[in-house]
C-alpha cells in the first residue's frame, strides 16, 4: 500500500460480517464459573484485577495518611509494614500483570482474527488460579499479614524473624499467580504463533500483540526462577533447609539475586503491554500510521532481552565486587536506548497528525510524559555511585511509581477508555473521562514528584514514621494531598465505568475508526468473534477494509467481492 | 490540557535550580546531601552532571511532545500526513541516545575512583601507625585502603534495631571482648580517613549517613566496605542517618549518629570509653560472683 493514500472520508460504513449465529447462549450467573470464552474470561480478569487495584489503592491511602503527620501514631509499625507489603504485592501480582493478561485474553484473539485462545480450558484455569492466589493472600488479613515487603528479603522473611504465616500466604500467592501467569503465557504464545488471520505475517502483527508475545516469553523465562526461590524459602522456613541462612552457610544475597532475576523482567512484563496499548491508541487518534513499526517491534524484543541482564542494579549497595556493579550499570544504560527509541517514535507518530483529544489519547500522552520522567530518574539510579545515595529512599519510590503508574497504569486506563465500547457495546462518558484524567495526572505528579526530594533529604522508604527534620513534613504533606487527588481521579473513572455500562450511548462496531481487527466485529463481539475473517494485507487491516468497502459500495455478507478475498474461517 | 500548565511550571523550577550553582541550599530538594566527606561531595558533583544532561533530555522530549500536541491538534478539513517512518531519523536518535550514555559512562568512570577508593588522612588527622590496621576480608566487596595504606578501621554491626561500633579490633569477624565499643553513636576523629567494615548479625540492614556518602548494606555473612573523611572544620558536628534496608518493625527507629571530634579529643574519648567499659565489666563480674560464686 502506498504510504500517502489518505483515508476515505465517506460516512460511517457498516463493516459487520459477523452475525450472531447460534451462540450456545451461556445463561445465568453460574455461567461465569464455567465459561471458557476468552472474552468472558478477559472480563473476569479485568474486573477482578480492578477490584484488587482499588484495594491496593486504599492501602496506599492509609500509608499516605500515616505519613501526612510526623511521628504519627495512627498506625502501628506492624500494620504499616503489612500495608506496604500488601500494597506492593497486590499492585504487581494481582493488578498490573493479570490486568495485562485480561486485556490480552480479550483482545489478542480479536486482533489476530481468531475465534478463541488456543487452549480455552487452560485459559479458564489461569483465571481461577489467579483468583485463588488473591484469596489465599488476602485471607492472611484475618490472621497475620506478611510484613517483610513485597521483595521478602531474607533473613527477615525467614522463620526466625517472621514466625507467623503471613510469609507463607505470600509464598502461596506467588505460586498460584505464578502458575496462572505461566499457563496463561503459554496459551498466549500458542495462540499468537498459530492462530493468526490469513496474511498476518510477523510484520503485520499489531504492536499490542507483539508486546503480549514478548510479555509471554518473559513470563515463561522469569517465573520458574521465582517459583524455585519461593520454594527454597518455604523449605527454609518449614523443612530444615538453609539456602538463605547465613548461620548455616546459606546466603541471604542468593535470595536477592534469584528474586531480582525474576523481579526485573517483571518490570518489563508490567510495562511492555502498556507500551503496546499506547502503540495501538496513538495512531488511531493521530489519524496516522504508527511511526517506525519495525523499530517499535524490534525495540520491544530488545528491551525484553536486555531486561533479563540487569537484575543486580537493584543490588548496587550490597557487598558486591566493583566489576559486577559496572556490568549492571552499563546493562541498564543499554536499556535506555530502545526505550528512548520508542518514546521518539511515539512523538513522531503524533507529528503532523490530526490529533483527536479523546480520553484514551490523553492517557497515552500522560503516559509518554510521565514515563519519560521515570526513565530519566532511572538513569540517575543506573549510575551506581549515585545510586548509593538514592537507593532504598523515597527517590526510588518516586522513580518506580513514575515508571509503573506512568508506564502501566496510564496505559491500562488508555486501554479502558479505548476498548470499553468494544467490550460492552457502550461508550464511556468522555467528559467524566477527561475530568478523571486531569485529576489523575495532577494528583500523580503532586504525589510523586516531591517524593524525589524527600528521598534526597534522607528519608528511607518503608518507614512508618519520621521525625520533623528539614522540610520532610512539607514534602510528605504535599504527597499525601496529591494521593487523594489521584484517588479521586480513579474514583471518577470507576463511577464512569459503572454508569456507562448501563447508560452509555450505543457504540456501534467501530466508534474510533480503529486500525485493527477487533473493530471488524460487533460490540460486544459474538461468541464466535467472526463469521468471516478477512485476508490481512497490512498492519492496519481495518483501513484496507474501509477503503475496499468505500470502493465497492455496500458490504457483502458472505460473497467475497472481487477486491475482497475474504476467507471463510471455520 | 492540564499538562501544559504543569510542565512549564516544573520546567521553570528546574531551570532556575540549575542556574543556581550546586549550592548546599538545593541539597535535599534537588540533589543528595553532602558536605561531610569528599566521597559524598564527589557523588553530589556526579549527580549534578547527570542532572544537567537529564534536564536537557527532559526539555527536548517533553518539549517535542507538548509542541506536537498543540501544533497538530485536529483541525477542520485537516489531513494527517501518512508518514510510516524515517530510517535516517530513527538511526539518528538511536545513536544520539547511545552517545549520551557513553558520555555518562565515561564521566562515571572518571569520578569512580575518587568515590570508591579512600584518600590519605590529612596532616591534622589522627596519627595512624603503619601496619596496625588489619581488616577482615570476608565475601563481599573488596576492601580498599588509602594509597599510604593507613586508615582508622571501625567495625560496624547492624542488629535489630541498633548499630554497634567496635573501635580497636583488628579483625571484625572475630569478636574481641576487650575492644572498645559504642552503640548508635559512632565517634570518629576529623581529618582522618575512616574505613568501615559493615556487617549484620541478624537480618539485613543498610548503613547510611547521607552527608558522609552512599549507603552500604549490612548483610549477615558478608562484609561491606566504605570510607569517609570528615574535614577538620566540621569538628563537633553530629551527622545523622537512618537504617536504609527494611529490618523489621523498628526499622524507622534504627538511627545512626556520627560524631566528629578533633583527634586529641577522640583519643581522650576512646580512653574514657575504655575505662567505662572496664568498670562496667568489673561491676558485672562482681555481681555475677555474688549470685554464683563458682563463676
Amino acid at each position: 500500500m502506498a504510504a500517502t493514500v489518505t483515508e476515505p472520508t465517506s460516512p460511517a460504513i457498516p463493516q459487520i460480517v459477523a452475525r450472531r449465529v447460534d451462540p450456545p447462549k451461556e445463561q445465568g450467573w453460574t455461567s461465569w464459573f464455567t465459561t471458557t470464552d476468552h472474552k468472558r474470561i478477559g472480563i473476569l480478569y479485568m474486573v477482578t484485577t480492578f477490584v484488587f487495584f482499588l484495594m491496593g489503592g486504599v492501602e496506599a491511602l492509609m500509608m499516605r495518611l500515616q505519613l501526612g503527620t510526623p511521628d504519627n501514631t495512627l498506625l502501628t509499625p506492624e500494620t504499616y509494614n503489612a500495608l506496604f507489603t500488601m500494597h506492593g504485592t497486590t499492585m504487581v501480582f494481582l493488578f498490573v500483570v493479570p490486568m495485562m493478561a485480561g486485556f490480552a485474553n480479550y483482545f489478542v484473539p480479536l486482533m489476530i482474527g481468531a475465534r478463541d485462545m488456543a487452549f480455552p480450558k487452560l485459559n479458564a484455569l489461569s483465571y481461577w488460579l489467579l483468583l485463588s492466589g488473591g484469596i489465599v493472600f488476602y485471607a492472611s488479613l484475618f490472621f497475620s499479614p506478611p510484613e517483610a515487603g513485597w521483595t521478602m528479603y531474607t533473613p527477615l522473611s525467614s522463620i526466625a524473624y517472621s514466625p507467623t504465616g503471613g510469609v507463607d500466604a505470600w509464598i502461596f500467592l506467588i505460586h498460584l499467580t505464578g502458575i496462572s501467569s505461566l499457563i496463561g503465557a503459554i496459551n498466549l504464545y500458542a495462540t499468537i504463533a498459530n492462530m493468526r488471520a490469513p496474511g498476518m505475517g510477523w510484520g503485520r502483527l499489531p504492536l499490542f500483540v507483539w508486546t503480549i508475545l514478548t510479555y509471554a516469553v518473559l513470563l515463561i523465562l522469569a517465573l520458574p526462577v521465582v517459583a524455585a526461590a519461593v520454594t527454597m524459602l518455604l523449605t527454609d522456613r518449614h523443612f530444615g533447609t538453609h539456602f538463605f541462612d547465613p548461620t548455616q552457610g546459606g546466603s541471604p544475597l542468593l535470595w536477592q539475586h534469584l528474586f531480582w532475576f525474576f523481579g526485573h523482567p517483571e518490570v518489563y512484563i508490567m510495562v511492555l503491554p502498556g507500551f503496546g496499548i499506547i502503540s495501538e491508541v496513538l495512531p488511531v487518534f493521530a489519524r496516522k500510521p504508527i511511526f517506525g513499526y519495525k523499530a517499535i517491534a524490534a525495540s520491544t524484543v530488545t528491551i525484553a532481552f536486555l531486561g533479563l541482564l540487569v537484575w543486580a542494579h537493584h543490588m548496587f549497595s550490597t557487598p558486591s565486587p566493583t566489576v559486577v556493579l559496572v556490568f549492571f550499570m552499563l546493562g541498564s544504560f543499554l536499556i535506555a536506548v530502545p526505550t528512548g527509541v520508542k518514546i521518539f517514535n511515539w512523538i513522531a507518530t503524533l507529528w503532523r497528525g490530526q490529533i483527536e483529544y479523546t480520553t484514551a489519547l490523553l492517557f497515552c500522552v500522560g503516559f509518554i510524559g510521565t514515563f519519560t520522567m521515570g526513565g530519566i530518574t532511572g538513569i540517575f539510579l543506573a549510575v551506581f555511585p549515585v545510586d548509593w545515595q538514592l537507593t532504598d529512599t523515597y527517590f526510588v519510590v518516586a522513580h518506580l511509581h513514575y515508571v509503573l503508574m506512568g508506564g502501566a497504569v496510564f496505559g491500562i486506563f488508555a486501554g479502558i477508555y479505548y476498548w470499553f465500547p468494544k467490550i460492552t457495546g457502550r461508550m464511556l462518558s468522555e467528559g467524566m473521562g477527561k475530568v478523571s484524567f486531569a485529576l489523575m495526572l495532577v494528583g500523580f505528579h503532586v504525589t510523586f514528584l516531591i517524593q524525589h526530594s524527600a528521598g534526597l533529604s534522607g528519608m528511607p522508604r518503608r518507614v512508618y514514621e519520621y521525625s520533623d527534620t528539614g522540610h520532610l513534613v512539607l514534602y510528605n504533606r504535599i504527597s499525601t494531598l496529591g494521593s487523594f487527588i489521584l484517588a479521586l481521579g480513579i474514583l471518577v473513572t470507576t463511577i464512569n465505568v459503572l454508569r456507562s455500562y448501563k447508560k452509555g450511548p450505543i457504540a456501534g462496531p467501530d466508534p474510533w475508526k480503529g486500525n485493527t481487527l477487533e473493530w471488524f466485529t460487533t460490540s460486544p463481539p459474538p461468541v464466535n468473534n467472526f463469521d468471516v475473517v478477512p485476508r490481512v494485507r497490512s498492519v492496519e487491516p481495518m483501513k484496507d477494509i474501509r477503503r475496499q468497502v468505500a470502493r465497492n459500495g455496500a458490504p457483502h455478507e458472505h460473497e467475497p467481492g472481487p477486491g475482497r478475498e475474504s476467507l471463510i474461517h471455520s | 490540557m492540564r499538562r501544559t500548565y504543569f510542565l512549564p511550571a516544573f520546567l521553570s523550577v528546574a531551570v532556575a535550580a540549575l542556574l543556581l550553582p550546586a549550592s548546599p541550599a538545593s541539597a535535599g530538594l534537588l540533589a543528595p546531601e553532602s558536605g561531610g566527606s569528599p566521597n559524598a561531595d564527589r557523588i553530589a558533583s556526579l549527580y549534578w552532571i547527570i542532572f544537567a544532561i537529564a534536564l536537557v533530555v527532559f526539555i527536548v522530549v517533553e518539549g517535542a511532545l507538548i509542541y506536537s500536541l498543540v501544533k497538530f491538534r485536529k483541525r477542520k478539513d485537516g489531513v494527517a500526513e501518512q508518514i510510516r517512518g524515517n530510517t535516517k531519523l530513527e538511526i539518528g536518535w538511536t545513536l544520539g541516545a547511545a552517545v549520551i550514555l557513553v558520555a555518562l559512562a565515561a564521566v562515571t568512570f572518571v569520578k569512580l575512583d575518587g568515590i570508591r577508593t579512600p584518600e590519605n588522612s590529612g596532616a591534622n588527622g589522627l596519627d595512624l601507625a603503619d601496619g596496625v590496621i588489619a581488616s577482615s576480608t570476608g565475601p563481599g566487596s573488596e576492601l580498599r585502603l588509602p594509597p599510604n595504606g593507613r586508615s582508622l578501621n571501625i567495625c560496624v554491626n547492624g542488629q535489630q534495631y541498633v548499630w554497634r561500633y567496635t573501635y580497636d579490633q583488628p579483625d571484625c569477624t572475630k569478636n574481641d571482648f576487650k575492644a572498645v565499643y559504642s552503640y548508635e553513636e559512632l565517634v570518629v576523629p576529623t581529618d582522618t580517613t575512616v574505613t568501615l567494615d559493615i556487617t549484620a548479625q541478624d537480618v539485613a540492614h543498610s548503613w547510611w549517613v547521607p552527608k558522609l556518602g552512599g549507603k552500604f548494606d549490612a548483610v549477615p555473612g558478608y562484609v561491606n566496605h566504605t570510607w569517609f573523611k570528615i574535614p577538620a572544620s566540621k569538628a563537633g558536628t553530629v551527622f545523622t542517618g537512618n537504617c536504609a534496608e527494611l529490618c523489621g518493625r523498628g526499622h524507622a527507629n534504627m538511627t545512626a549518629r556520627v560524631k566528629a571530634l578533633r583527634p586529641a579529643e577522640y583519643t581522650a574519648w576512646l580512653a574514657k570509653q575504655k575505662a567505662a567499659i572496664a568498670a562496667a565489666n568489673k561491676g558485672a563480674e562482681t555481681g555475677r560472683k555474688k549470685f554464683d560464686p563458682t563463676s
